[in-house]
Protein backbone atom coordinates (compact mmCIF):
# COMPACT_ATOMS: atom_id res chain seq x y z
CA UNK A 1 0.00 0.00 0.00
CA UNK A 2 0.86 3.35 -0.67
CA UNK A 3 1.70 5.62 3.00
CA UNK A 4 3.66 8.84 4.14
CA UNK A 5 6.85 7.95 5.64
CA UNK A 6 9.06 10.10 7.81
CA UNK A 7 12.49 9.41 6.49
CA UNK A 8 14.22 13.03 8.41
CA UNK A 9 14.03 15.93 9.03
CA UNK A 10 12.14 17.85 6.18
CA UNK A 11 11.95 14.52 4.41
CA UNK A 12 8.55 12.80 4.25
CA UNK A 13 7.79 10.67 1.50
CA UNK A 14 5.10 8.28 -0.40
CA UNK A 15 6.95 5.06 0.00
CA UNK A 16 5.18 1.51 -1.13
CA UNK A 17 5.26 -0.65 2.39
CA UNK A 18 3.36 -3.84 3.29
CA UNK A 19 -0.43 -4.00 4.28
CA UNK A 20 -0.86 -3.84 7.85
CA UNK A 21 -2.80 -7.34 9.41
CA UNK A 22 -4.71 -8.36 12.33
CA UNK A 23 -1.94 -8.48 15.40
CA UNK A 24 -4.39 -8.94 18.42
CA UNK A 25 -7.92 -9.60 18.85
CA UNK A 26 -9.03 -6.52 19.66
CA UNK A 27 -7.44 -4.92 16.39
CA UNK A 28 -9.13 -3.90 13.41
CA UNK A 29 -8.12 -2.86 10.06
CA UNK A 30 -9.07 0.48 8.55
CA UNK A 31 -9.38 1.42 5.10
CA UNK A 32 -8.26 5.22 5.42
CA UNK A 33 -11.00 7.58 3.35
CA UNK A 34 -9.76 11.01 4.61
CA UNK A 35 -6.99 11.89 6.21
CA UNK A 36 -5.32 15.47 7.55
CA UNK A 37 -2.28 17.05 8.18
CA UNK A 38 -1.66 18.35 11.71
CA UNK A 39 0.61 20.96 13.57
CA UNK A 40 1.64 17.99 15.56
CA UNK A 41 3.12 16.23 12.54
CA UNK A 42 5.09 19.44 11.79
CA UNK A 43 6.88 19.46 14.92
CA UNK A 44 8.08 15.78 13.41
CA UNK A 45 8.81 17.00 10.24
CA UNK A 46 10.91 19.84 11.35
CA UNK A 47 12.60 17.54 13.21
CA UNK A 48 12.35 18.82 16.71
CA UNK A 49 10.25 15.67 18.25
CA UNK A 50 12.99 13.38 19.28
CA UNK A 51 12.41 9.43 19.31
CA UNK A 52 11.75 8.60 15.42
CA UNK A 53 12.97 6.49 13.23
CA UNK A 54 13.45 6.13 9.09
CA UNK A 55 10.52 4.82 7.70
CA UNK A 56 8.18 5.77 10.39
CA UNK A 57 4.70 5.83 8.95
CA UNK A 58 2.85 9.14 9.84
CA UNK A 59 -0.69 10.63 10.69
CA UNK A 60 -2.95 10.38 13.26
CA UNK A 61 -6.03 12.07 12.11
CA UNK A 62 -7.83 9.61 9.88
CA UNK A 63 -10.87 7.91 9.29
CA UNK A 64 -12.58 5.37 7.09
CA UNK A 65 -14.31 1.95 6.68
CA UNK A 66 -13.18 -0.76 8.50
CA UNK A 67 -12.17 -3.83 6.65
CA UNK A 68 -11.10 -6.49 9.04
CA UNK A 69 -12.09 -7.49 12.05
CA UNK A 70 -9.84 -9.22 14.82
CA UNK A 71 -11.48 -12.37 16.58
CA UNK A 72 -11.62 -10.09 20.27
CA UNK A 73 -13.37 -7.49 19.00
CA UNK A 74 -17.11 -7.22 19.74
CA UNK A 75 -17.71 -3.78 18.87
CA UNK A 76 -16.85 -3.22 15.19
CA UNK A 77 -18.28 -5.10 11.96
CA UNK A 78 -16.61 -5.23 8.44
CA UNK A 79 -18.02 -1.85 6.32
CA UNK A 80 -18.51 0.26 9.51
CA UNK A 81 -17.64 3.82 8.90
CA UNK A 82 -15.41 5.45 11.54
CA UNK A 83 -13.29 8.31 13.13
CA UNK A 84 -10.51 7.39 14.79
CA UNK A 85 -8.72 9.27 17.78
CA UNK A 86 -5.44 9.58 17.55
CA UNK A 87 -5.08 8.68 21.10
CA UNK A 88 -4.55 4.90 21.42
CA UNK A 89 -6.97 3.57 24.53
CA UNK A 90 -7.65 0.67 26.78
CA UNK A 91 -10.59 1.59 28.06
CA UNK A 92 -9.94 0.02 31.29
CA UNK A 93 -6.93 1.06 32.94
CA UNK A 94 -7.25 3.31 36.00
CA UNK A 95 -6.52 6.24 33.49
CA UNK A 96 -8.85 5.46 31.45
CA UNK A 97 -11.76 4.78 33.81
CA UNK A 98 -10.97 8.29 34.56
CA UNK A 99 -12.18 9.54 31.63
CA UNK A 100 -8.14 10.79 31.26
CA UNK A 101 -7.43 8.77 27.85
CA UNK A 102 -4.24 10.47 26.94
CA UNK A 103 -2.28 9.18 29.19
CA UNK A 104 -3.78 5.44 29.16
CA UNK A 105 -1.37 3.36 31.10
CA UNK A 106 -1.28 -0.07 28.49
CA UNK A 107 -1.69 1.74 25.32
CA UNK A 108 2.10 2.65 24.85
CA UNK A 109 3.64 -0.37 23.88
CA UNK A 110 7.20 1.33 24.58
CA UNK A 111 6.51 2.35 28.19
CA UNK A 112 10.34 1.90 29.38
CA UNK A 113 11.26 4.59 27.23
CA UNK A 114 8.48 7.13 28.06
CA UNK A 115 8.66 5.97 31.88
CA UNK A 116 12.22 7.04 31.48
CA UNK A 117 11.32 10.19 29.66
CA UNK A 118 8.37 11.61 31.42
CA UNK A 119 8.56 10.02 34.84
CA UNK A 120 5.76 7.88 33.86
CA UNK A 121 4.14 6.84 30.50
CA UNK A 122 1.76 8.22 28.53
CA UNK A 123 -0.56 6.66 26.09
CA UNK A 124 -0.31 5.42 22.82
CA UNK A 125 -0.42 7.75 19.60
CA UNK A 126 -0.46 6.71 16.12
CA UNK A 127 2.34 8.04 13.93
CA UNK A 128 4.41 9.65 16.22
CA UNK A 129 7.63 9.13 18.12
CA UNK A 130 8.69 6.17 19.74
CA UNK A 131 8.05 7.33 22.69
CA UNK A 132 4.13 6.85 22.49
CA UNK A 133 5.00 3.56 21.11
CA UNK A 134 6.02 4.35 17.42
CA UNK A 135 2.40 2.79 16.19
CA UNK A 136 2.38 3.14 12.42
CA UNK A 137 0.03 6.34 11.07
CA UNK A 138 -3.01 6.68 9.57
CA UNK A 139 -1.51 8.99 6.27
CA UNK A 140 -1.78 5.52 4.16
CA UNK A 141 -4.29 3.32 2.51
CA UNK A 142 -4.29 1.20 5.43
CA UNK A 143 -3.84 1.82 8.88
CA UNK A 144 -4.24 -1.30 12.03
CA UNK A 145 -5.72 0.24 14.90
CA UNK A 146 -5.03 -1.44 18.46
CA UNK A 147 -7.69 -2.00 21.38
CA UNK A 148 -10.15 -1.01 17.94
CA UNK A 149 -13.08 -1.97 20.84
CA UNK A 150 -12.38 1.44 22.23
CA UNK A 151 -11.50 4.18 20.64
CA UNK A 152 -12.87 4.13 17.13
CA UNK A 153 -15.88 7.02 16.94
CA UNK A 154 -19.21 5.50 14.25
CA UNK A 155 -20.64 8.06 12.47
CA UNK A 156 -23.72 8.07 10.25
CA UNK A 157 -23.66 8.48 6.71
CA UNK A 158 -25.41 11.73 6.92
CA UNK A 159 -22.32 13.67 7.78
CA UNK A 160 -19.61 13.72 5.19
CA UNK A 161 -16.11 12.95 5.69
CA UNK A 162 -14.77 16.79 5.90
CA UNK A 163 -17.32 17.15 8.51
CA UNK A 164 -16.82 14.33 11.28
CA UNK A 165 -12.80 13.49 10.35
CA UNK A 166 -11.49 16.24 12.93
CA UNK A 167 -13.42 14.44 15.51
CA UNK A 168 -10.44 12.62 15.91
CA UNK A 169 -8.31 15.44 16.82
CA UNK A 170 -8.27 19.08 16.46
CA UNK A 171 -12.20 19.56 17.22
CA UNK A 172 -11.48 17.90 20.74
CA UNK A 173 -8.29 19.79 20.86
CA UNK A 174 -10.26 23.15 20.38
CA UNK A 175 -12.75 21.90 22.59
CA UNK A 176 -10.59 20.62 25.71
CA UNK A 177 -8.36 23.74 25.53
CA UNK A 178 -11.51 25.73 26.28
CA UNK A 179 -13.33 23.60 28.98
CA UNK A 180 -10.01 23.57 30.51
CA UNK A 181 -10.50 27.64 31.00
CA UNK A 182 -13.73 26.90 32.74
CA UNK A 183 -15.54 29.79 30.96
CA UNK A 184 -17.51 32.27 33.22
CA UNK A 185 -19.81 34.32 31.07
CA UNK A 186 -17.83 37.50 32.03
CA UNK A 187 -13.86 36.54 30.59
CA UNK A 188 -12.08 37.34 27.87
CA UNK A 189 -10.10 34.18 26.23
CA UNK A 190 -7.03 35.17 24.32
CA UNK A 191 -5.72 32.55 21.96
CA UNK A 192 -2.35 32.30 20.19
CA UNK A 193 -1.76 30.83 17.17
CA UNK A 194 -5.01 30.96 14.33
CA UNK A 195 -3.31 27.37 13.09
CA UNK A 196 -6.65 24.61 12.98
CA UNK A 197 -6.52 24.19 16.55
CA UNK A 198 -6.51 27.66 17.21
CA UNK A 199 -9.32 27.98 14.88
CA UNK A 200 -11.37 25.14 16.81
CA UNK A 201 -10.93 26.90 20.08
CA UNK A 202 -12.33 30.38 18.81
CA UNK A 203 -15.78 28.24 17.89
CA UNK A 204 -14.84 26.49 21.36
CA UNK A 205 -14.63 29.65 23.32
CA UNK A 206 -17.46 31.27 22.14
CA UNK A 207 -19.97 28.02 22.18
CA UNK A 208 -18.51 27.80 26.17
CA UNK A 209 -20.02 31.51 26.37
CA UNK A 210 -16.84 33.78 26.69
CA UNK A 211 -17.80 37.09 26.55
CA UNK A 212 -14.39 38.21 24.00
CA UNK A 213 -12.38 35.95 21.95
CA UNK A 214 -8.74 37.65 21.16
CA UNK A 215 -6.57 35.91 18.27
CA UNK A 216 -3.42 36.19 18.23
CA UNK A 217 -1.01 35.63 15.13
CA UNK A 218 0.69 37.06 12.42
CA UNK A 219 -0.76 35.32 9.24
CA UNK A 220 -3.56 37.67 7.91
CA UNK A 221 -5.33 35.02 6.43
CA UNK A 222 -5.64 33.02 9.47
CA UNK A 223 -6.56 36.32 11.12
CA UNK A 224 -9.74 36.53 8.99
CA UNK A 225 -10.49 32.94 9.49
CA UNK A 226 -10.90 33.91 13.22
CA UNK A 227 -12.55 37.15 13.12
CA UNK A 228 -15.30 34.70 10.94
CA UNK A 229 -15.74 33.03 14.40
CA UNK A 230 -16.09 35.84 16.28
CA UNK A 231 -12.62 36.53 17.50
CA UNK A 232 -10.98 39.91 17.90
CA UNK A 233 -7.75 39.66 16.34
CA UNK A 234 -4.22 40.89 16.57
CA UNK A 235 -1.25 40.50 14.48
CA UNK A 236 2.04 40.84 16.73
CA UNK A 237 3.89 41.75 13.57
CA UNK A 238 2.26 45.02 12.92
CA UNK A 239 1.32 45.78 16.76
CA UNK A 240 2.38 45.29 20.70
CA UNK A 241 0.46 42.04 21.71
CA UNK A 242 0.94 43.32 25.45
CA UNK A 243 -0.51 46.22 24.91
CA UNK A 244 -3.62 45.43 22.76
CA UNK A 245 -4.71 42.82 25.14
CA UNK A 246 -4.37 45.00 28.14
CA UNK A 247 -6.05 47.75 26.49
CA UNK A 248 -8.58 45.16 25.39
CA UNK A 249 -9.47 44.67 28.75
CA UNK A 250 -9.14 47.49 30.95
CA UNK A 251 -5.83 47.08 31.74
CA UNK A 252 -6.13 43.99 33.92
CA UNK A 253 -5.11 41.24 30.98
CA UNK A 254 -7.41 38.41 30.21
CA UNK A 255 -8.60 35.80 32.55
CA UNK A 256 -7.86 32.70 30.39
CA UNK A 257 -4.85 32.12 28.05
CA UNK A 258 -4.69 29.33 25.63
CA UNK A 259 -1.46 28.29 23.91
CA UNK A 260 -2.07 26.98 20.50
CA UNK A 261 1.60 27.20 19.23
CA UNK A 262 3.60 25.06 21.00
CA UNK A 263 7.77 24.46 21.08
CA UNK A 264 7.95 26.28 17.83
CA UNK A 265 6.65 29.37 18.38
CA UNK A 266 8.44 32.23 16.54
CA UNK A 267 8.22 35.92 17.70
CA UNK A 268 10.45 38.45 15.66
CA UNK A 269 9.55 41.38 17.98
CA UNK A 270 12.01 40.55 21.03
CA UNK A 271 15.20 39.63 22.42
CA UNK A 272 13.61 36.52 24.03
CA UNK A 273 13.28 34.79 20.65
CA UNK A 274 16.50 35.13 19.92
CA UNK A 275 17.63 33.70 22.39
CA UNK A 276 15.81 30.73 22.29
CA UNK A 277 16.87 30.29 18.72
CA UNK A 278 20.39 29.94 19.59
CA UNK A 279 19.97 28.03 22.17
CA UNK A 280 17.35 25.32 20.41
CA UNK A 281 20.41 25.47 18.03
CA UNK A 282 22.71 24.29 20.16
CA UNK A 283 20.65 22.10 21.38
CA UNK A 284 21.01 23.47 25.08
CA UNK A 285 16.99 23.85 24.72
CA UNK A 286 14.83 21.85 22.92
CA UNK A 287 11.63 23.96 22.70
CA UNK A 288 10.99 27.80 22.06
CA UNK A 289 8.56 28.89 25.21
CA UNK A 290 7.80 32.63 23.72
CA UNK A 291 4.13 32.09 23.57
CA UNK A 292 4.66 30.92 27.45
CA UNK A 293 6.47 34.01 28.71
CA UNK A 294 3.75 36.16 27.41
CA UNK A 295 0.91 34.41 28.62
CA UNK A 296 2.23 34.19 31.83
CA UNK A 297 2.84 37.92 32.04
CA UNK A 298 0.32 39.08 30.90
CA UNK A 299 -2.83 37.09 32.04
CA UNK A 300 -5.12 37.96 34.61
CA UNK A 301 -3.82 37.36 38.21
CA UNK A 302 -5.77 33.81 39.18
CA UNK A 303 -6.27 32.96 35.50
CA UNK A 304 -5.87 30.32 33.69
CA UNK A 305 -3.37 29.48 31.24
CA UNK A 306 -4.53 26.73 28.78
CA UNK A 307 -2.12 24.50 27.08
CA UNK A 308 -3.04 22.50 23.93
CA UNK A 309 0.29 23.57 22.56
CA UNK A 310 2.79 20.89 22.06
CA UNK A 311 6.15 20.71 24.10
CA UNK A 312 8.49 18.12 23.94
CA UNK A 313 11.39 18.60 26.02
CA UNK A 314 13.04 21.56 28.32
CA UNK A 315 12.14 25.11 28.07
CA UNK A 316 14.29 28.07 29.49
CA UNK A 317 13.82 31.37 31.32
CA UNK A 318 10.04 30.89 32.42
CA UNK A 319 8.68 33.43 34.56
CA UNK A 320 7.61 31.45 37.42
CA UNK A 321 7.97 33.54 39.81
CA UNK A 322 5.26 35.56 38.00
CA UNK A 323 3.38 32.57 37.58
CA UNK A 324 3.49 31.52 41.52
CA UNK A 325 2.53 35.17 42.66
CA UNK A 326 -0.28 35.82 40.36
CA UNK A 327 -1.50 32.33 41.55
CA UNK A 328 -2.17 31.23 37.56
CA UNK A 329 -3.23 27.70 37.39
CA UNK A 330 -1.68 26.00 34.28
CA UNK A 331 -4.09 23.15 32.49
CA UNK A 332 -1.99 20.93 29.40
CA UNK A 333 -1.90 17.68 27.87
CA UNK A 334 -2.66 15.28 24.95
CA UNK A 335 -6.50 15.39 24.38
CA UNK A 336 -8.24 12.69 25.88
CA UNK A 337 -9.91 12.57 22.37
CA UNK A 338 -12.59 10.11 23.26
CA UNK A 339 -14.18 12.22 26.48
CA UNK A 340 -15.51 14.50 23.84
CA UNK A 341 -16.43 12.63 20.59
CA UNK A 342 -20.02 12.14 21.25
CA UNK A 343 -21.00 15.04 22.67
CA UNK A 344 -19.05 16.74 19.95
CA UNK A 345 -20.77 14.58 17.27
CA UNK A 346 -24.12 15.59 18.81
CA UNK A 347 -23.46 19.09 18.41
CA UNK A 348 -22.18 18.37 14.45
CA UNK A 349 -24.85 16.34 13.51
CA UNK A 350 -27.37 19.04 15.35
CA UNK A 351 -25.78 21.71 13.30
CA UNK A 352 -24.16 23.51 15.99
CA UNK A 353 -20.91 23.59 14.25
CA UNK A 354 -19.64 22.26 10.93
CA UNK A 355 -15.55 22.07 11.71
CA UNK A 356 -15.40 21.76 7.76
CA UNK A 357 -15.24 25.36 8.16
CA UNK A 358 -11.02 24.94 8.49
CA UNK A 359 -10.32 22.94 4.87
CA UNK A 360 -8.62 25.14 2.80
CA UNK A 361 -6.44 22.32 0.41
CA UNK A 362 -7.57 18.81 -0.13
CA UNK A 363 -5.31 16.30 -2.24
CA UNK A 364 -4.39 12.94 -3.02
CA UNK A 365 -2.01 10.93 -0.41
CA UNK A 366 0.80 10.66 -2.86
CA UNK A 367 0.68 14.59 -2.94
CA UNK A 368 1.21 14.47 0.49
CA UNK A 369 4.91 15.50 0.92
CA UNK A 370 4.26 18.51 -0.82
CA UNK A 371 1.33 19.67 0.96
CA UNK A 372 3.11 19.15 3.93
CA UNK A 373 5.92 22.15 2.88
CA UNK A 374 2.87 24.03 1.73
CA UNK A 375 0.72 23.62 5.07
CA UNK A 376 4.15 24.31 6.81
CA UNK A 377 5.17 27.59 5.46
CA UNK A 378 1.47 28.91 5.11
CA UNK A 379 2.00 28.98 1.36
CA UNK A 380 -1.12 29.70 -0.55
CA UNK A 381 -3.65 30.77 2.29
CA UNK A 382 -3.30 27.36 3.61
CA UNK A 383 -5.02 26.66 6.86
CA UNK A 384 -6.17 22.14 6.89
CA UNK A 385 -4.94 20.27 4.51
CA UNK A 386 -6.84 16.87 3.84
CA UNK A 387 -5.67 13.58 1.81
CA UNK A 388 -7.67 11.02 -0.36
CA UNK A 389 -6.73 7.90 -1.13
CA UNK B 1 19.16 50.66 -10.14
CA UNK B 2 15.99 49.45 -11.88
CA UNK B 3 14.57 47.88 -10.06
CA UNK B 4 14.78 43.82 -9.92
CA UNK B 5 11.09 42.94 -10.22
CA UNK B 6 11.13 39.21 -10.01
CA UNK B 7 13.74 38.27 -7.79
CA UNK B 8 12.66 38.47 -4.11
CA UNK B 9 8.99 38.43 -2.59
CA UNK B 10 8.41 39.34 0.66
CA UNK B 11 8.01 36.14 2.46
CA UNK B 12 11.64 35.21 0.94
CA UNK B 13 13.23 38.40 2.18
CA UNK B 14 12.30 37.89 5.42
CA UNK B 15 13.88 34.82 5.50
CA UNK B 16 16.86 36.23 3.96
CA UNK B 17 17.05 38.96 6.65
CA UNK B 18 17.38 36.52 8.95
CA UNK B 19 20.21 35.11 7.32
CA UNK B 20 21.90 38.42 6.97
CA UNK B 21 21.02 38.87 10.60
CA UNK B 22 23.15 35.62 11.81
CA UNK B 23 25.92 36.43 9.48
CA UNK B 24 26.28 40.30 10.61
CA UNK B 25 26.52 38.54 14.35
CA UNK B 26 29.28 35.94 13.14
CA UNK B 27 31.17 38.31 10.86
CA UNK B 28 30.85 40.77 13.90
CA UNK B 29 32.10 38.30 16.15
CA UNK B 30 35.09 37.50 14.52
CA UNK B 31 35.85 41.39 14.07
CA UNK B 32 35.83 41.88 17.45
CA UNK B 33 37.55 39.02 19.19
CA UNK B 34 40.42 38.40 16.44
CA UNK B 35 41.29 42.45 14.92
CA UNK B 36 44.70 41.43 14.43
CA UNK B 37 43.82 38.53 12.45
CA UNK B 38 41.63 40.14 10.28
CA UNK B 39 43.87 42.60 9.92
CA UNK B 40 46.95 40.73 9.38
CA UNK B 41 45.16 38.87 6.11
CA UNK B 42 43.99 41.82 4.77
CA UNK B 43 47.00 43.80 5.46
CA UNK B 44 45.88 46.32 7.61
CA UNK B 45 47.97 45.55 10.45
CA UNK B 46 47.40 49.12 12.53
CA UNK B 47 43.67 48.89 12.19
CA UNK B 48 42.79 46.59 14.47
CA UNK B 49 40.58 49.31 16.56
CA UNK B 50 38.67 50.52 13.84
CA UNK B 51 37.99 46.83 12.78
CA UNK B 52 36.76 45.92 16.27
CA UNK B 53 34.56 48.92 15.71
CA UNK B 54 33.55 47.88 12.49
CA UNK B 55 32.49 44.53 14.56
CA UNK B 56 30.29 46.01 17.07
CA UNK B 57 28.65 47.66 14.16
CA UNK B 58 27.69 44.31 12.12
CA UNK B 59 26.70 42.72 15.88
CA UNK B 60 24.31 45.17 16.55
CA UNK B 61 22.64 45.31 13.16
CA UNK B 62 22.56 41.93 13.60
CA UNK B 63 20.81 41.96 16.62
CA UNK B 64 18.43 44.94 15.25
CA UNK B 65 17.58 42.57 12.72
CA UNK B 66 16.97 39.34 14.21
CA UNK B 67 15.02 41.00 16.92
CA UNK B 68 12.92 43.94 15.78
CA UNK B 69 9.27 43.37 14.90
CA UNK B 70 10.20 44.69 11.25
CA UNK B 71 13.80 44.58 10.17
CA UNK B 72 13.75 46.87 7.27
CA UNK B 73 15.60 49.54 8.79
CA UNK B 74 18.11 47.43 10.26
CA UNK B 75 18.75 45.95 6.70
CA UNK B 76 19.80 49.15 5.21
CA UNK B 77 21.82 50.00 8.42
CA UNK B 78 24.03 46.89 6.35
CA UNK B 79 23.91 48.21 3.17
CA UNK B 80 25.11 51.76 4.61
CA UNK B 81 27.84 49.80 6.51
CA UNK B 82 28.20 47.64 3.21
CA UNK B 83 29.34 51.09 1.56
CA UNK B 84 31.45 52.08 4.54
CA UNK B 85 33.50 48.79 4.37
CA UNK B 86 34.39 49.00 0.46
CA UNK B 87 35.36 52.59 1.25
CA UNK B 88 37.93 51.84 3.92
CA UNK B 89 39.04 48.45 1.81
CA UNK B 90 39.60 49.69 -1.76
CA UNK B 91 42.94 51.66 -0.50
CA UNK B 92 43.97 49.02 0.61
CA UNK B 93 43.91 47.47 -2.81
CA UNK B 94 46.83 49.52 -3.56
CA UNK B 95 49.56 47.39 -5.74
CA UNK B 96 52.00 47.99 -3.08
CA UNK B 97 50.35 45.93 -0.47
CA UNK B 98 51.63 42.16 -0.31
CA UNK B 99 47.89 41.22 0.81
CA UNK B 100 46.44 42.64 -2.31
CA UNK B 101 44.64 39.57 -3.55
CA UNK B 102 42.94 38.94 -0.22
CA UNK B 103 41.83 42.65 0.36
CA UNK B 104 40.20 42.10 -3.31
CA UNK B 105 38.86 39.02 -2.43
CA UNK B 106 36.71 40.71 0.65
CA UNK B 107 36.16 43.29 -1.74
CA UNK B 108 34.54 40.62 -4.04
CA UNK B 109 32.50 39.05 -1.37
CA UNK B 110 31.62 42.20 0.16
CA UNK B 111 30.48 43.45 -3.07
CA UNK B 112 27.86 40.28 -3.18
CA UNK B 113 27.30 40.42 0.56
CA UNK B 114 25.89 44.25 -0.40
CA UNK B 115 23.97 43.02 -3.24
CA UNK B 116 22.00 40.23 -1.15
CA UNK B 117 21.44 43.01 1.63
CA UNK B 118 20.23 45.60 -1.19
CA UNK B 119 17.80 42.41 -2.62
CA UNK B 120 16.59 41.96 1.10
CA UNK B 121 15.56 45.54 1.78
CA UNK B 122 13.96 45.87 -1.87
CA UNK B 123 11.60 42.55 -1.37
CA UNK B 124 10.92 43.73 3.01
CA UNK B 125 9.39 46.66 0.63
CA UNK B 126 7.10 44.17 -0.95
CA UNK B 127 4.88 43.49 2.10
CA UNK B 128 1.71 44.83 1.07
CA UNK B 129 1.77 43.28 -2.44
CA UNK B 130 2.07 40.08 -0.22
CA UNK B 131 -1.03 40.70 1.92
CA UNK B 132 -3.20 41.58 -1.25
CA UNK B 133 -2.61 38.23 -3.06
CA UNK B 134 -3.42 36.67 -0.07
CA UNK B 135 -6.83 34.59 0.88
CA UNK B 136 -9.81 35.92 2.68
CA UNK B 137 -12.09 33.48 4.86
CA UNK B 138 -14.21 35.97 6.01
CA UNK B 139 -17.20 34.04 5.13
CA UNK B 140 -16.00 30.96 7.27
CA UNK B 141 -17.50 30.64 10.20
CA UNK B 142 -18.48 27.32 10.85
CA UNK B 143 -21.73 28.68 12.30
CA UNK B 144 -25.38 28.54 11.56
CA UNK B 145 -25.74 31.89 12.29
CA UNK B 146 -23.32 34.84 13.63
CA UNK B 147 -20.74 33.94 16.01
CA UNK B 148 -22.72 36.30 18.72
CA UNK B 149 -25.76 34.30 18.20
CA UNK B 150 -23.96 31.07 19.27
CA UNK B 151 -22.61 32.69 21.97
CA UNK B 152 -23.04 30.67 25.01
CA UNK B 153 -24.75 27.78 23.03
CA UNK B 154 -23.10 24.88 24.81
CA UNK B 155 -23.35 26.48 27.95
CA UNK B 156 -25.59 23.94 29.52
CA UNK B 157 -24.86 22.79 33.10
CA UNK B 158 -24.49 19.27 32.02
CA UNK B 159 -21.36 20.46 30.24
CA UNK B 160 -20.06 22.25 33.14
CA UNK B 161 -20.26 19.26 35.19
CA UNK B 162 -18.23 17.40 32.93
CA UNK B 163 -15.69 19.91 32.99
CA UNK B 164 -15.44 19.45 36.77
CA UNK B 165 -14.82 16.01 36.73
N1 LIG C 1 -2.80 18.77 22.80
C1 LIG C 1 -3.14 18.07 21.73
O1 LIG C 1 -3.69 17.00 21.86
C2 LIG C 1 -2.86 18.63 20.36
C3 LIG C 1 -3.58 18.17 19.26
C4 LIG C 1 -3.34 18.76 18.01
C5 LIG C 1 -2.38 19.74 17.87
N2 LIG C 1 -1.66 20.14 18.97
C6 LIG C 1 -0.66 21.19 18.92
O2 LIG C 1 -1.30 22.44 18.82
C7 LIG C 1 -0.40 23.35 18.19
C8 LIG C 1 -1.10 24.04 17.04
O3 LIG C 1 -1.48 23.11 16.06
P1 LIG C 1 -2.02 23.60 14.63
O4 LIG C 1 -2.43 22.42 13.86
O5 LIG C 1 -3.00 24.67 14.81
O6 LIG C 1 -0.61 24.15 14.02
P2 LIG C 1 -0.13 25.34 13.09
O7 LIG C 1 1.33 25.16 13.01
O8 LIG C 1 -0.91 25.37 11.83
O9 LIG C 1 -0.49 26.66 13.91
C9 LIG C 1 0.38 27.34 14.73
C10 LIG C 1 0.11 28.83 14.57
O10 LIG C 1 0.84 29.54 15.56
C11 LIG C 1 1.26 30.77 15.00
N3 LIG C 1 2.32 31.33 15.82
C12 LIG C 1 3.65 31.08 15.80
N4 LIG C 1 4.29 31.82 16.73
C13 LIG C 1 3.35 32.57 17.35
C14 LIG C 1 3.38 33.55 18.38
N5 LIG C 1 4.52 33.88 18.96
N6 LIG C 1 2.21 34.13 18.78
C15 LIG C 1 1.04 33.79 18.19
N7 LIG C 1 0.94 32.86 17.20
C16 LIG C 1 2.08 32.27 16.78
C17 LIG C 1 1.65 30.39 13.58
O11 LIG C 1 1.65 31.51 12.72
C18 LIG C 1 0.54 29.40 13.22
O12 LIG C 1 -0.55 30.02 12.58
C19 LIG C 1 0.82 22.53 17.76
O13 LIG C 1 1.82 22.63 18.75
C20 LIG C 1 0.27 21.13 17.74
O14 LIG C 1 1.30 20.18 17.93
C21 LIG C 1 -1.91 19.60 20.20
ZN1 LIG D 1 -2.65 16.31 15.89
ZN1 LIG E 1 -6.18 2.75 29.47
Amino acid sequence: MKALCWHGKEDIRCDSVPDPRIEEPRDAIIRMTSCAICGSDLHLYDGFMPGMKSGDIMGHEFMGEVVEVGSGNKKLKVGDRVVVPFTIVCGDCDQCRRSNFSVCERTNRNKDLADKAFGHTTAGLFGYTHLTGGYPGGQAEYVRVPYADVGPVKVPSTLTDEQVLFLGDIFPTGWQAAIQCDIEPTDTVAIWGAGPVGQMAVRSAVLLGARQVIMIDNVPERLSMAAAGGAITINFDEESVVERLNDLTGGKGPEKCIDAVGMEAHASGSVDSLYDRAKQALMLETDRPHVLREMIYVCRPAGVLSIPGVYGGLIDKIPFGALMNKGLTIRTGQTHVNKWTDDLLRRIEEGEIDPSFVITHTARLEDGPEFYKTFRDKKDGCIKVVLKP
Amino acid sequence: MTRMKTMLGYAGAKRLARGLGWFSIALGALELLAPRRVGDALGMQHESGAIQAYGAREIASGIGILAARDPTPWIWARVIGDALDLATLAPNADPRNPQRPYVLMAIGAVAGVALLDYLCADGLARKEDDHRSRRDYADRSGFPQSPNAMRGAAREPEMVSTARH
